[in-house]
């Protein structure tokens, strides 16, 4: 009992080390000088309870395990509808619903919901990107956001530098995403499990670092601001069209009405994130994607069959570094700037967390996820100062009871028909 | 006789200051069941992982028709035409018993990212003939009903099949089983022996296997080359192997 009193003691003790200093205490500047306050009343009554809390929780450890361990083992969901959500053919009929309403909601939504969909489409697209690269080959890449980087300046370096259109740089910045997920993965892509996350990791960041130092071409710290938006077949969005072009209420005859342009960008993301559904759904089916899968999972077999990995893995590389490379120059085109801020280890985080989240290689999982890490954000904006302590705790919990994801998929199997 | 489709010479492996195999020589001719014998870790399994490309060689030297092969990677000695099987069993356990048929056959398809893509008549047609050529080998190793079972929940001996027709999907030309026999019943071993025939008969393929069931390797072996503590003892048809005292000694100990 002794020892049990200690363990509570030292744990209710923790609680308040932990909490006291990020929530109970508050920082103001006063002129020059740095102030502390104590916060109310309230904030330590709860710091306190649940000092409380932890104190018995820990206190009855033994009797607390053996009332879970009692209670009925029932999951959440039963394994019966778990299995059947999870079927392949299953998820293609909810993703093919959830286009059908993301083709119409956006009509009679409101301009703030879509400009916060349009966003969360990029998540998509870079979710099932990193996707190919984790989920199918089974590559931790921590540097992912070097390739949305690519996407991003080579769109916004064309358009300023060569006044070239969207549609035109879309291809064009994939590319070099692609060239850039190649010459990368070349020498990296030797390395295994934690040495690539690191390498990757490292990579992300000297990109990032390149774009902000190279001063003279990319405007440095300031990135690039007044990039082009997409326009419909020549026709722009704008209230006034630059010389030689028209605009799209002109041409329509409607009434200028700037909720045009938010609904254009977000469908135009939509078919970006549609084109990336329709390439992965495709790839799962290829010799390519079964040859992912057999890599990930026994890659000294792969090679006595005669499979290079290195090409293959290099292969998912490209492919994943190529929609990111469309999925930054779009989000150059809706910004209208870009600056190498944007793109931070944190993004990285995002959009690997997006993945994990959905759950492993699963396409309706990682739109389920983009949504969630988005949207919750956006919702709790009051909550800001904690988001990455609800990101932490998020993770945690999810560990805990869902560590396959929230929606994993089974793979599609080849069946032989007799 | 026929042509000498390998022909090994000084082959050494050294790791740190173990020699763990020094000086083996061996050819074998096209369509010959040659059978590597030996103690345990006498180094057998070794001289597989050099002739593959798992490991690269420290001395010696390896033909492939005349051409030299030692040093080069796994992958481009199984393309080759020179595959093997592992001593424990390495299925892709998670996928179906076609699939792992269907990688084997991967550098044989139509690979085409657009062609895939847009499942191209071509497309369409390889695919189908991988599928063929899958059913195929898996009706002579007997396992057309687990098809679509994931590899993993098979039976020991018939994982053993799929894998020896897992490489047969690859079109090789020398074949190298490592204890293929390990863990099978009588009756499945007599089954592996008409395979291996059959191999030999039927797909002119040349089978050089590492094997502990001595009835195995004297019915089927035209040569048998017996190698001790890493260095040759001796080699010949299988009655002058079962005549040697030398061979004798090494399995039984000094009498």
């Amino acid at each position: 009992m002794n020892k049990h009193l200690k363990q509570a003691f030292f744990a209710a003790l923790l609680v308040w080390a932990v909490a006291f200093p990020v929530l109970g205490l508050k920082l103001s500047i006063d002129g020059i000088n740095l102030i502390v306050h104590s916060q109310g009343p309230f904030t330590l009554t709860v710091i306190a309870l649940c000092s409380v809390l932890m104190f018995l929780r820990v206190l009855f450890d033994k009797q607390w395990s053996a009332m879970m361990k009692s209670a009925p083992k029932g999951s959440l969901v039963s394994p019966k509808v778990s299995n059947f959500l999870t079927l392949p053919r299953t998820q293609r009929y909810i993703i093919l619903g959830l286009i059908v309403a993301a083709l119409i909601w956006p009509f009679f939504g409101s301009r703030g919901a879509v400009d916060i969909a349009t966003l969360i489409l990029i998540y998509v697209l870079l979710g099932l990107g990193l996707n190919i690269v984790v989920g199918l080959a089974g590559l931790l890449d921590l540097g992912y956001v070097g390739f949305y980087a690519v996407g991003a300046y080579s769109y916004a370096l064309l358009s300023h530098y060569f006044g070239l259109s969207f549609w035109i740089c879309l291809p064009i910045a994939g590319m070099m995403a692609a060239t850039f997920g190649f010459l990368l993965g070349f020498p990296v892509l030797r390395l295994r499990g934690d040495y690539l996350a690191i390498v990757t990791l490292g990579f992300g960041e000297i990109i990032r670092l390149f774009l902000r130092n190279l001063t003279g071409l990319t405007g440095g710290p300031n990135g690039i601001s007044n990039i082009e938006k997409p326009t419909f077949f020549g026709l722009t969005f704008e209230r006034k069209a630059a010389e030689g072009m028209q605009t799209f209420h002109e041409f329509f005859g409607l009434q200028y009405n700037s909720i045009n342009k938010v609904i254009f960008l977000y469908l135009v993301a939509l078919l970006l994130a549609l084109l990336a559904l329709f390439v992965i759904n495709r790839l799962l089916r290829m010799p390519i994607g079964r040859a992912w899968e057999a890599l990930r999972e026994d890659e000294i077999a792969c090679r006595a069959l005669g499979l290079n990995p290195t090409v293959i893995k290099l292969s998912a590389f490209t492919l994943g570094a190529c929609f990111a490379g469309f999925a930054g120059s779009f989000f150059a085109a809706r910004q209208g700037l870009v600056t190498p801020e944007s793109f931070t280890f944190i993004e990285s985080a995002i959009i690997l967390a997006i993945v994990v989240l959905g759950g492993m290689g699963s396409q309706l999982g990682v739109i389920l996820a983009a949504i969630v890490m988005i949207l919750l954000p956006e919702l709790m904006r009051e909550f800001s100062e904690y988001r990455m302590l609800m990101f932490g705790a998020l993770m945690v919990l999810m560990m805990i009871w869902r560590p396959q994801g929230l929606l994993p998929m089974q793979r599609p199997h080849m069946e032989l028909r007799r | 006789m026929s042509r000498e489709i390998l022909q090994v010479s000084g082959l050494s492996m050294r790791f740190g200051g173990l020699l763990a195999v020094n000086g083996v020589a061996l050819t074998v001719k096209e369509k010959q069941v040659v059978a590597l014998i030996g103690p345990n870790g006498a180094g057998k399994t070794t001289v597989f992982n050099c002739l593959t490309g798992f490991y690269k060689p420290s001395g010696g030297t390896i033909l492939l028709d005349g051409q030299p092969i030692q040093g080069l990677a796994g992958h481009e000695i199984a393309r080759k035409g020179v595959v093997r099987t592992f001593q424990n069993v390495r299925l892709f356990k998670e996928m179906t018993a076609l699939e792992n048929l269907l990688i084997a056959q991967h550098r044989h398809l139509n690979t085409n990212f657009f062609a895939g893509l847009f499942k191209t008549p071509g497309f369409r047609r390889s695919e189908r003939e991988a599928m063929e050529y899958a059913q195929y080998w898996l009706e002579k190793v007997n396992l057309t009903e687990f098809a679509n079972r994931t590899a993993g929940t098979l039976a020991y001996g018939q994982q053993r099949r799929l894998e020896i027709a897992r490489c047969m999907m690859t079109r090789p030309r020398i074949i190298m089983l490592d204890e293929p026999a390990a863990g099978l019943n009588p009756k499945e071993t007599e089954d592996l022996k008409a395979l291996i025939g059959y191999l030999r008969e039927e797909h002119s393929v040349t089978v050089l296997l590492i094997e502990h069931d001595m009835k195995l390797v004297m019915s089927i072996s035209d040569h048998i080359v017996v190698i001790n503590q890493g260095t040759p003892l001796a080699d010949g048809t299988p009655e002058q192997i079962r005549d040697n005292p030398d061979v004798i000694k090494a399995y039984l100990g000094e009498a």
